[in-house]
């Protein structure tokens, strides 16, 4: 009996811990990509002058734009983890056959919650 | 039996018909204690679909040839029991994904083959049949190494599971790569640095982002993850010139 109602399963060969960090480093990355030209945008006003500088800074106060930092800090935290965990499998030996490190995915994701407090810690 | 009350005997089975512009047909089969998916999908071919199309051949986990989607994961069918994979009483069974469609559930594995030739999958002798058997210490690095990865049986389950396979036809593959990994630790095989370079070269080792999917699904427990690892650590020593005999 053909039936038009049944849709295509979705692709359940990514529901694992590996996948979400892939795609955790992936979007973070890109995220980090895009901010890039803004800070050295910030960069280069400080050699454009002070004034030039503190109306920057002044703009950065924006709760706005520290909810912004807040995110890059926690985003740049993720990429710097799961990166060095990538590092880890790439070239390290492997402690057994389906050891692909997943359990510094938890860490990672963990330390990069903190760093948010931190920089919250430090905000408010 | 898990999703399968003992009021519904039967299982409902949508398989894929056509090729890529197809549809699911829905059949309903008798649900058995000990049933696997390839025996579902034959049952479906012999009493109510005589032209559907499938591949198959040792029933036993050793050709490689059974494999396909099964609820939207690949499987090799022929040692996946129904109970372990059914949800809600229902099967969904597609071809694997990442390779043409031929018809229904059969898919054209060209690519896949041609890919392990790409990636420097050809064992290159070094002696004919009258000099001596090479020695061969099963306890070298190497040696358990190639172990590691020896018993692929080409089912092409982790070629399906991966995204950069999909986005990527250039890539060569986690099958292919595994293979390069095991000629590149049998020290009988005479062309370490031609397959060096095929699985490092475009589309090869350095087109995996390490998702890990084909370690997930790899039925016989090989991980093609560690094995391409170990290409990219072994292509760097190479590239350091520390890579060791």
């Amino acid at each position: 009996m053909s039936d038009a109602s049944v849709s295509r399963p979705r692709n359940a060969a990514r529901n694992h811990r590996s996948y979400a960090a892939f795609i955790g480093h992936r979007l973070s990355g890109v995220a980090l990509a895009v901010f890039l030209p803004l800070h050295f945008l910030a960069l280069g006003l400080a050699l454009e002058g002070r004034a030039a500088l503190d109306g920057f800074l002044a703009y950065a106060e924006n709760p706005l734009v520290k909810f912004a930092e807040w995110g890059l800090v926690i985003l740049l935290g993720l990429h710097l983890c799961f990166g060095i965990r990538l590092l880890v499998v790439e070239l390290l030996p492997w402690r057994g056959d389906d050891d692909d490190r997943a359990g510094l995915i938890g860490w990672g994701l963990a330390l990069a919650i903190l760093v948010g407090v931190v920089f919250l810690w430090g905000v408010i | 039996m898990k999703d399968m009350t003992p009021e519904t005997d039967t299982l409902e089975v949508r398989i894929w018909r056509g090729r890529d512009e197809g549809r699911f047909e829905t059949y309903e089969v008798p649900a058995r204690e000990n049933q696997t998916v390839l025996d579902v999908v034959s049952e479906v071919q012999r009493h109510h679909e005589p032209a559907l199309a499938y591949r198959f051949a040792c029933r036993v986990g050793v050709c490689g040839s059974c494999a396909m989607t099964v609820n939207g994961k690949p499987r090799w069918t022929c040692r996946t029991h129904v109970q372990k994979v059914v949800d809600g009483g229902a099967l969904t069974i597609e071809p694997l994904r990442n390779m043409p469609r031929i018809k229904d559930l059969a898919t054209d594995m060209t690519d896949f083959f041609d890919k392990w030739h790409r990636a420097g999958g050809r064992f290159e002798g070094t002696r004919t049949r009258h000099d001596p058997i090479q020695p061969v210490d099963p306890e070298s690095r190497a040696r358990k190494n190639a172990n590691a990865g020896i018993e692929c049986i080409n089912c092409a389950v982790c070629y399906a599971a991966c995204d950069v396979v999909a986005w990527d036809d250039d890539y060569v593959g986690p099958a292919a790569l595994n293979r390069a990994w095991t000629l590149l630790n049998d020290e009988k095989h005479g062309d370490q640095r031609g397959t060096l370079d095929a699985a490092t070269a475009a589309g090869g080792c350095g087109s995996c982002h390490t998702q890990g999917s084909c370690m997930k699904h790899c039925p016989v427990g090989i991980s093609p993850t560690r094995s391409i690892a170990g290409i990219k650590r072994m292509s760097l020593m190479d590239f350091l010139n520390m890579r060791g005999k």
